[in-house]
């Protein structure tokens, strides 16, 4: 610049002070974030040396027997694709209902789905045995001229999972191309070649911005018809089946429901220590949690409805083995778990129907740790206890998963917070565009009654 | 150094708006807007007509679908083994197929949209932001910079100062 003219002094500026506040606790990692960090790497190892073992002994390292076929590392991959529908839920369907709540919360849960999918992506190719041989599952052109079975339900998850990866990955990406700028702008050096390699020469153009939000919406539009197709997908792999526990129509919206249930607590699990950590409260309100609070009870009511379903089904249908198989459920070998399940799926929520239970911070995260706990429950009810008291009583097994099994499940845990880590503490956790545009569009002022 | 233009930053953007109209009654084109979050009245300049990418989206969505159903059936039909008493040509699994990769490729192609539409891809580790680009301009501060030169650097200045925007600079390379 060479001359410059004022023609009157700017204000205090707001926007500046949110843009300070939530890129405040980048690359400033204390000594609790460091013992986070090792111990999930430390888990990452544990999970890898399983990985390892198991490549060359073999999956009889596991649990799995006949009937139990599928362990809990098929239900640990349902529970992590199921956490993953929260971020498309949070990003893409409310925006598209024009919920303003959903701006301060919604990079959270979109980095939750990404690295909740890169996590689930992990057991299918691990239960494969052969894990080197993943590529087999795309369809490509080879010498043998054989392709892929495309009527097989397992291949629809290679494409369903596939593409959710895919498109979530660039939605978050997408999202974050502004506030990346903004970083690229503060830093020097090699931290500004990587933000600014990032950030693609965003300068917030009107052009760029016309463009930015016709895509964004596109996106959005795109996004919502594919979440409710995954976890649909995902429920197909067990509804096409004709095991006893698992043959039900009603499989894919019992899924998806699910999935937003376990998804929505997470958020709650992973944004309520986040915001006390980094000082967020002036962006992530109490009102966020309520919000979030009342969408966790109506999806617990869902979810409930489909259990009594799914027994009324079984009784009504006059079949004794898909009695059996309920009754087992409930009343057999895994009884405790079962009941364990209800309490914390159908009744615990029920706390959340007072106002003062949705914004004590301490009682949801408890819940939402709890309904965590419980919709891994379920997915372990409904996979290897239904194979577990199969059609043909000779074969009935008492499924027990090994300590490799805890081990590896320890180990996507530790995946999965190894990422989410990472994330925090160098890209910005909530939207600095989206939560300044929110308070531009109201009046500025309520920030500066908040304090900020 | 020769001139690129003049850049004007105000805080309120209503300032840019009427500088805006002002400039655009004066005969002067090429303008960029800047702002901190995405503004409807400053993004209407210089194209109020709805965004293309939807075109990119909608062949996109088309093209997957077509891929979809023709990879399902022609690879079946090359080797037609049947698995589960199914027909070899199974609509309905081929349709989920067809479904994943509509989506797949309308969003891939909404992106590649943007990307052109946007100027995203430039080549460069550390892509450049476009000219008369300050700083401030993510953070808290609406901009217009007009490219211009000789006689008319002080009357863009002047009309610039005139509406009210706060802070009008020379711009050099």
């Amino acid at each position: 610049m060479e001359e410059t003219v004022t023609n009157r002094a700017g204000q205090a500026p707001i926007l500046q002070q949110v843009t300070d506040d939530i890129l405040a606790p980048l690359w400033k990692p204390g000594r609790g974030y460091w013992l986070l960090l090792l111990l999930s790497f430390s888990l990452i190892v544990i999970g890898g040396y399983i990985w390892s073992r198991l490549i060359n002994t073999g999956l009889g390292l596991w649990g799995i027997t006949r009937p139990s076929g599928w362990g809990i590392d098929i239900a640990t991959f349902v529970f992590w694709v199921g956490i993953a529908h929260s971020g498309t839920l949070i990003s893409a369907i409310l925006y598209l209902f024009g919920v303003s709540w959903r701006a301060s919360i919604s990079r959270t849960a979109e980095a939750m789905t990404v690295f909740a999918v890169m996590t689930a992506g992990l057991f299918p190719v691990m239960h494969l045995g052969r894990s080197w041989f993943f590529y087999w599952l795309i369809p490509y052109p080879n010498e043998r001229q054989l392709w892929v079975n495309f009527r097989s339900p397992l291949i629809w998850d290679v494409f369903a999972v596939g593409t959710y990866f895919t498109i979530s990955l660039f939605f978050w990406y997408m999202g974050m191309i502004p506030d990346l700028a903004i970083i690229r702008d503060r830093n020097t050096g090699w931290k500004r070649s990587i933000y600014g390699f990032l950030a693609r020469g965003w300068s917030g153009t009107g052009i760029q911005w016309r463009h930015y939000k016709a895509a964004y919406l596109l996106l959005a539009s795109l996004a919502t018809p594919l979440v409710i197709s995954v976890h649909s997908v995902v429920s197909w792999d067990f509804a096409m089946g004709i095991v006893p526990g698992w043959h039900s129509t009603i499989f894919a919206p019992y899924f998806v429901a699910g999935a937003i249930f376990s998804g929505l607590a997470m958020v709650c699990t992973l944004v309520i220590p986040l915001r006390r950590a980094f000082k967020l409260e002036a962006y992530i309100t109490l009102d966020h949690f309520n919000q979030l609070a009342k969408m966790l009870l109506f999806m617990s009511f869902i979810v409930t409805y489909a259990y009594a379903v799914e027994f009324f089904i079984a009784w009504y249908t006059g079949d004794p083995i898909e009695r059996a198989s309920f009754y087992y459920r409930a009343f057999g070998s895994y009884t405790v778990l079962f009941w364990i399940m209800i309490a914390c799926n159908s009744i615990l929520p029920l706390l959340l129907l007072s106002k003062k239970m949705r914004c004590n911070m301490k009682v949801l995260f408890s819940i939402s740790l709890l309904i965590n706990v419980g919709m891994y429950l379920e997915r372990f009810m409904i996979i290897p206890v239904s194979l577990a008291h199969d059609f043909n009583p000779y074969i009935w097994h008492l499924y027990k998963p090994t300590i490799y099994e805890y081990g590896v499940l320890a180990g996507s845990f530790g995946f999965f917070s190894f990422w989410f880590l990472l994330f925090i503490k160098f890209l910005p956790a909530i939207p600095i565009f989206e939560v300044k545009e929110l308070l531009h569009s109201h009046s500025a002022g309520k920030l500066e009654a908040a304090g900020k | 150094m020769k001139p690129m233009g003049v850049l004007g930053i105000s805080k309120d953007e209503e300032f840019l708006i009427r500088a805006l109209e002002q400039l655009q009654r004066q005969g002067y084109r090429n303008m960029t807007t800047f702002s901190p979050i995405p503004s409807e009245r400053l993004s209407e300049w210089p194209d109020s007509r709805k965004s293309p990418i939807r075109a990119y989206t909608l062949v996109g969505g088309i093209l997957g679908l077509i891929s979809g159903l023709s990879l399902t059936i022609l690879t079946s039909l090359q080797w037609p083994l049947l698995t589960g008493g199914k027909p070899i040509v199974s609509i309905p699994p081929f349709l989920i197929i067809a479904f994943e990769l509509t989506i797949l490729f309308g969003g891939l192609s909404t992106l590649l949209g943007l990307g052109i539409h946007a100027r995203l891809f430039r080549a460069g580790l550390e892509t450049i932001p476009e000219p008369g680009y300050d700083v401030r301009f993510a953070v808290d501060r609406f901009g217009i910079f007009v490219p211009c030169e000789g006689g008319q650097i002080e009357e863009v200045k002047r009309l610039l100062l005139g509406a009210g925007v706060e802070e009008v600079s020379i711009e050099t390379p």
